[in-house]
């Protein structure tokens, strides 16, 4: 029952791939990822409480983090499904193509709903390339010399990263070796990890935090992620920065106690600092970018640092509130790519500076765009202000006042950035004649649905959700 | 010192000399030749260790090297990218031949003193593939840096992760085989998709000169 959740995104996409079959891929591929909502969703309640679900012993096992990471990855892939829907028929695209993206597309969810499930290290790092791999083709899907150009760096640039971790792996796993034990899991990894040979830790750290950083688009190594996540059709858009990343993430935050434990690496002074630096490079660059797209991409490297921060504090409540901003910026993130992509939709740019008074050429994208921008830079009552609070909190608990100062400077530059760019587009006079272009169904149905999430999470955190947020968090296990 | 390790250790020298000429040979088509030599090697160095240990499991690795990067990778690049880029001489490098060559050799030093240090810990193991291994990583991303046409990066990226392997079937001989088989068909999937991008390039763009594609920044006002 579990393993249907990958197998359903196959199966959808080898559907989409039979010549035949291509007006329904649509609604396949949006069945597809309904049934992989419901079927997550059970799983997290299930496990929200906490505990161990073996599937296959040693190979997959699952807790309440991963079912919560489940969760967020197919409610994105759902609402991504429909949002491509109308978008693609929007744009006039042939009936192969769609087809072709479809199975793309599936293909992409799938590797990423996999890598949660598993529990072995070397499978782990299989799916996180294959998450590039099967996205690169999305990404150049417009063939136009952009496209094709964020195609070959968002290639290079994380192939590059997953090289080098192969390396990270392999060294783990030498480590593992000399302590006698052969079990490379999550588990095994824990348990053995006091006893490792200090170099080979050390060494295998640094090559994983770099390999897996670069995909995350951690800075220095961010330079791929504006360009792919601008000019990828905007639900690969939501896909990428929505869950990709917080994928990839995930990863990392496992791998953290692993290496924690040796005092001498300074793992939390490291996330910290990485994740300072991503967060003011992002929050600076933002008020740069001239492109709307480009500007929510380099909020996604802003909310990475962010979570990596919190993770550094190696403290329970910065866990808790790491997991909580992974989930409140993964539901907002793919509400603010579908804005964008109803603003393409609506006036044909991604340019800033030719949008002015896109409240009187398309109202629901402009009320979109102003509503993904005040949810993404942290304003009140939506769900990143609450988690991005506990993540403040969670500093000023640990007593660490210099970082809780930076983050809160840079998560205000960066939220007067965003609304400085979007005011300017949704006020004013349009400047010239608008082509009026209808929005399409499907795609303002995504984008209420995915609103649901980051209104209610703004003011309302269930109980269930709560208890599994906590134990996810225990998951991770700062001490 | 046995006949077999005195025969990896030729061939690590080999496959160490093989990832630098690959940053210095200007002509495409050559340059794949020299990448299936350099896979030839890892395939080499992975039944040599094998035979020694002995493990199947780097027979197998070995097999898979063979199959997955000699053969099919060279055959997928010459199938879906128009030949008249194999015979593309790239002359507009990053930096020039004997300025990259320079910076090869000392890469490779660098990796073989780091490598040297971290085998310290256990003595048992073929330590000089740990130091290539790593050397030859640090070789590949000189070539990716280098290097500005497609083909080339690829490669360069190949090679990084044949010196990763290198170092792997050291460190790791007794490495899960079903991993193996997915990073097997991992680098064919990455050949495909690189190959079908390169075309993209070529028909829409007319060059395949990624490297020197920068219409996406961040324009300062």
């Amino acid at each position: 029952m579990i393993l249907a959740i990958p197998l359903l995104a196959v199966l959808a996409a080898l559907w989409c791939a039979i010549p035949r079959a291509g007006r329904a891929a649509p609604a396949v591929t949006v069945l597809a990822a309904i049934a992989v909502l419901s079927l997550s969703i059970r799983l997290l309640w299930t496990l929200s409480g906490g505990g161990t679900l073996t599937v296959i012993r040693g190979w997959v096992e699952l807790n309440s983090l991963a079912a919560l990471l489940l969760t967020l990855i197919a409610l994105v892939y759902a609402t991504a499904a429909l949002f491509s829907w109308g978008y693609l028929a929007s744009d006039a695209t042939s009936e192969s193509r769609i087809r072709l993206y479809h199975a793309n597309f599936n293909l992409f969810a799938f590797s990423m709903l996999s890598i949660p499930m598993l529990n072995e290290i070397g499978l782990v790092w299989i799916f996180v390339e294959l998450t590039s791999l099967l996205s690169i083709l999305l990404v150049s899907f417009a063939i136009s010399a952009d496209a094709l150009e964020a195609a070959w760096k968002y290639m290079v640039l994380t192939l590059l990263g997953a090289t080098i971790a192969v390396l990270g792996v392999l060294v783990l796993y030498w480590a593992l070796h000399a302590t006698g034990s052969t079990e490379f899991t999550w588990d095994g990894l824990h348990a053995a990890a006091a006893r490792m040979p200090h170099a080979l830790l050390g060494f295998a750290f640094v090559l994983l935090l770099v390999g897996y950083g670069a995909k995350i688009g951690l800075v220095p190594l961010h330079t791929w992620l504006p360009d792919a996540h601008s000019q990828a059709p905007s639900p690969v858009c939501a896909m990428l920065s929505g869950i990709e990343t917080s994928v990839i993430l995930y990863v990392v935050l496992r791998l953290r106690n692993v290496f924690a434990g040796d005092p001498s690496l300074h793992v939390g002074a490291w996330f910290v600092v990485l994740g300072l630096i991503s967060v003011g490079a992002a929050a600076l660059l933002l008020t740069q970018t001239q492109d709307y797209k480009r500007l929510f991409a380099f909020s996604t490297v802003e909310h990475m640092g962010i979570i990596l921060t919190a993770a550094g504090l190696l403290t329970p409540a910065g866990d808790v509130a790491a997991v909580w901003q992974l989930l409140a910026h993964s539901a907002t993130k793919s509400l603010c790519f579908y804005a964008a992509g109803v603003t393409l939709i609506a006036t044909g740019t991604r340019d800033i500076a030719a949008i002015r008074g896109l409240l009187g050429t398309s109202r629901f994208a402009a009320a979109a765009l102003l509503f993904g921008a005040l949810a993404i830079g942290g304003a009140p009552p939506f769900a990143v202000f609450l988690s991005e609070l506990a993540i403040l909190r969670a500093g000023l608990l640990a007593h660490a006042y210099v970082l809780v100062a930076l983050l809160a400077f840079f998560i205000v530059v960066a939220f007067f950035g965003l609304l400085w760019h979007v005011t300017n587009m949704v006020a004013g006079p349009p400047e010239s004649e608008p082509r009026r272009r209808r929005i399409p169904l499907t795609c303002a149905w995504a984008l209420l649905l995915a609103a649901l999430p980051v209104v209610i999470l703004g003011v309302w955190l269930p109980q269930g959700l709560a208890q599994a947020l906590e134990s996810a968090a225990r998951v991770l296990g700062a001490a | 010192m046995s006949l077999l390790s005195e025969l990896n250790a030729l061939a690590l020298g080999l496959f160490i000399i093989s990832t630098i000429a690959m940053t210095v040979t200007r002509q495409i088509g050559a340059c794949i030749q020299i990448f299936v030599v350099q896979s030839l090697l890892l395939a080499a160095s992975a039944f040599l260790l094998g035979a020694s240990t002995p493990s199947w499991h780097l027979i197998a690795l070995g097999c898979v090297t063979v199959i997955g990067k000699a053969i099919s990778i060279p055959w997928l690049l010459r199938a879906l990218v128009p030949s008249e880029i194999h015979r593309t001489r790239e002359l507009s490098q990053t930096i020039d031949a004997p300025t990259a060559l320079l910076a090869a050799l000392g890469l490779t030093l660098l990796g073989y003193a780091f490598g040297a240090h971290i085998v310290g810990a256990a003595p048992n193991l073929s330590s000089g593939n740990v130091s290539m291994g790593i050397a030859a990583l640090l070789v590949g991303l000189l070539l990716l840096a280098v290097r500005i046409e497609a083909v080339p990066q690829l490669l360069g990226i190949l090679a990084m992760e044949n010196g990763a392997f290198l170092a792997g079937i050291a460190i790791a001989p007794d490495f899960p085989l079903i991993a193996e088989l997915a990073i097997a068909f991992d680098v064919l999937l990455l050949g495909f998709i690189v190959a079908l991008l390169t075309r993209a390039a070529y028909r829409r763009i007319g060059t395949t000169e990624v490297g020197g594609l920068s219409a996406l920044r961040e324009r300062i006002k």
